[in-house]
């Protein structure tokens, strides 16, 4: 059985004389122990509300409506009360920010920081917490533990800081943490040496990690299976050789197309999605992708497509109608045909954008009007 | 015309370090730019790569003159900028322009486009009437693939991508030779990067520009630039073409930077030779003496590194690097060991973090 089983998740924020706004709109995943899942889209997909949401942090009443199911360990996370929350947060499920400064409470030292969820879950305190707490920091690379104990956030530097808030999260060795883009404030070369960091601890106490990025190189080469969000829904499960290798959903394949990768020929174009985040269909409509996709078809517009399992893969799903075909497939070779045939006629193919986006919000089609 | 349109020669910019309330007495200096020596050819793109306080910023927009030069010259088409007076600086600024990284705090948020890109014309008394001005305003708006109606329209109706695509035309629209660009792409969803990288590639064959591509991600620099300078603590550690610099990178730094870069593909992530490097970057307040990366170096070698400071020198055509010992690595005979992180022990009453001032407003 899965560690945590998220089944058809939503996240509604419906503020009076507001829009409202399906920030997560039934997201389903699962994470065994041990395993390093990752959820992976671009700003406003809803992967950082879907983690808030499993950790019951989302702010309680105030026009926010969480529906579906969070399955941790046999209880479900949505349902259970405040104080029991509590017990399992930081004990159970750690997590870690993006922004380790803002996450870190600036006037109280590192060690009465780290010490307080040591006391908190595990009853220790005075010097053995302090013990604790410095065999934590050296864990996780700090050196000259001791004295960072001492010292305030502000006089650690970033990847410092990251390190500090990963020492917090597996204080008490939860069986699941959740890092919510640990590295993107990071430099590179600090960025490599926290991967490496979580990639250890995770190995050697069998820690199940939720990898939350937006980075499909960071996915690459640390989790097992890879989720891809767009508006609120998985759109693509798969292992990640697999994902790679075969990407079927067209905003995949858009993303890994549209990444300048270091290993490429210098000059070779990069293949953008057309358009941006806001030009998107409510799912109940069809496709959420359809606007921007460059394989829409009429049935895209048909209600919400349904996942797919791929015919040989392994657990390889995903959620659209008109897939891209598979290499050496007869569809790839018919489409092939189908696009030289356009190019020979001088119609652009349908992957190339227009490089206009389309028009800002709604306000457009009128504008266009006016002129 | 020469060849080279920008030439930079053994720039330093150094911001002072002042303590007290009244008398403000300098305690030492911040040295963001230490000695950088560079050219950048008409029609290409300088891509200028290193980690946050590394200077690269400070350099772009001190060959703009945008930051006070402690020393050294700019030389933009035969003319040494740091020596004109104001009032020739400002018509010059025309033939270079800035684009910003982060469209939304860099256009006003009370002018519409309209209004933003005709100010830069009315400035530099560019176009007889209002109707030629507006015949370029559109002409340039078309080149960054904005629709018409984006006019009367102000910053906050538009998503990033498009104000990216308006930073760019506000720089267009003056019809520069040299365009600095910092961090045009970083703010950028994914996706739209790769549309405002495009959009940039095309630009620079239509108008003939020459770029200066300022960033932090060695990918979006190898994707779009011809030659690539890797900085670290305020000087070039390394340049070469693009494709060299990724096949046969010399510097111990770039090849650890070369290194820490995630690649979106399992099977080269899987077998790919990582080189941690140990440590934070040092302040640029008090930078380590002779080469500036021996404390992280996992190369380094005893005495010459620590004492001399390794010149900027050309292995090959076009690649230069300041290693010493950059044959030797090269060939093998030098094999990397483990770095002990150096503690960088800063006593309580000395300033804690001493970073180089934030980005100052926009001054164009």
């Amino acid at each position: 059985m899965a560690l945590l089983d998220v089944e058809d998740l939503s996240v509604v924020f419906a503020r009076r004389g507001q829009r409202t706004v399906r920030a997560v709109d039934g997201v389903d995943f699962t994470i065994d122990a041990g395993q390093v899942v990752g959820l992976v889209g671009e700003s406003g997909c809803g992967k950082s509300v879907t983690s808030l949401a499993v950790m019951g942090l989302l702010p309680k009443g105030s026009g926010v409506r969480v529906g579906g199911k969070a399955v941790f360990d046999g209880t479900d996370l949505l349902r259970m009360d405040a104080r029991a929350m509590r017990d399992i947060r930081g004990r159970d499920i750690a997590m870690i920010f993006q922004d380790p400064l803002s996450s870190l409470n600036p006037v109280v030292p590192i060690g009465v920081q780290v010490t307080e969820v040591l006391a908190r879950h595990r009853g220790l305190d005075g010097e053995k917490a302090r013990k604790e707490a410095a065999h934590l920091l050296d864990r996780v690379g700090i050196p000259d533990p001791q004295r960072r104990l001492k010292e305030y956030p502000h006089q650690l530097s970033g990847g410092m800081r990251q390190r500090a808030l990963i020492a917090m999260a597996v204080a008490c060795q939860p069986r699941m943490l959740i890092a919510d883009e640990p590295t993107t404030a990071l430099d590179v070369t600090i960025q490599a040496q926290i991967l490496e960091l979580l990639k250890d601890l995770v190995h050697e106490s069998g820690t199940a990690l939720l990898m939350i990025t937006h980075d499909l190189g960071v996915v690459a080469g640390l989790c097992d299976v890879i989720n891809v969000l767009y508006a609120g829904k998985v759109v693509e499960t798969a292992y990640r050789h697999e994902l790679f290798a075969v990407p079927r959903h067209p905003y995949t394949v858009g993303l890994l197309g549209s990444i300048p990768r270091l290993d490429a020929v210098r000059g070779e174009k990069l293949t953008p999605i057309r358009g941006s985040v806001r030009d998107l269909l409510p799912w109940a409509e069809g496709c959420a992708f359809a606007p921007r996709c460059f394989r829409r078809v009429e049935a895209c517009l048909a209600g919400t497509p349904a996942l797919v399992e791929m015919v040989g893969g392994r657990e390889h799903r995903y959620r659209c109608v008109n897939p891209t075909p598979l290499a050496g497939s007869p569809e790839e070779a018919r489409e092939a045909d189908s696009q030289k045939a356009r190019s020979d006629r001088g119609e652009p193919a349908p992957g190339q954008a227009a490089p206009g986006e389309a028009a800002p919000g709604e306000a457009a089609p009128q504008a266009e009007e006016k002129v | 015309m020469t060849a080279n349109l920008v030439e930079v020669h053994d720039l330093k910019v150094h911001f002072p370090i002042t303590r007290g309330v009244i008398f403000d007495k300098v305690i030492g200096h911040v040295k963001a730019v230490d000695g950088v020596d560079l050219t950048i050819r008409r029609g290409q793109t300088y891509g200028l790569v290193g980690e946050s306080g590394c200077g690269k910023s400070t350099l772009g927009r001190a060959i703009l003159q945008l930051s006070p030069v402690t020393a050294g010259s700019v030389v933009f088409d035969g003319v040494d900028l740091t020596t004109l007076s104001s009032e020739e600086l400002r018509s010059m600024r025309r033939r270079m322009q800035m684009i910003f990284q982060d469209p939304m705090s860099s256009l006003d948020p009370r002018q519409n486009v309209e209004s933003i890109l005709v100010e830069g014309l009315a400035a530099h008394g560019i176009g007889a009437s209002r109707s030629h001005r507006r015949e370029q305003v559109l002409k340039t708006l078309d080149a960054v693939g904005l629709p018409q109606w984006a006019l009367s329209r102000y910053p906050h109706e538009f998503s990033g991508g498009q104000r990216q695509r308006i930073g760019i035309a506000r720089a267009l629209v003056l019809g520069p030779d040299l365009i600095v660009a910092d961090e045009p792409v970083s703010a950028l969803d994914v996706s739209i990067q790769a549309q405002v990288l495009n959009l940039l590639d095309e630009l620079q064959t239509e108008m003939e520009l020459t770029y200066l591509v300022i960033a932090h991600d060695l990918a979006v620099v190898r994707h779009i630039a011809d030659t690539v300078g890797v900085m670290y603590l305020g000087a070039l550690v390394e340049e070469a073409p693009s494709d060299d610099l990724y096949r046969a990178p010399l510097h111990p730094y770039t090849r650890a930077l070369m290194s820490a870069v995630p690649v979106p593909d399992p099977e080269v992530e899987d077998r790919r030779e990582r080189i941690l490097l140990s440590g934070d970057l040092p302040s640029p307040a008090n930078p380590p003496a002779g080469c500036r990366f021996h404390t992280r170096c996992p190369w380094a070698q005893p005495t010459r590194c620590v004492e001399e400071r390794p010149p900027l020198r050309e292995l090959r055509t076009g690649h230069r690097v300041a290693c010493h010992w950059a044959e030797d690595i090269e060939a093998g005979r030098l094999q990397p060991h483990e770095v002990a992180v150096e503690l960088v022990h800063q006593p309580a009453e000395q300033p804690v973090e001493v970073a180089a001032p934030a980005e100052p407003a926009p001054y164009l």
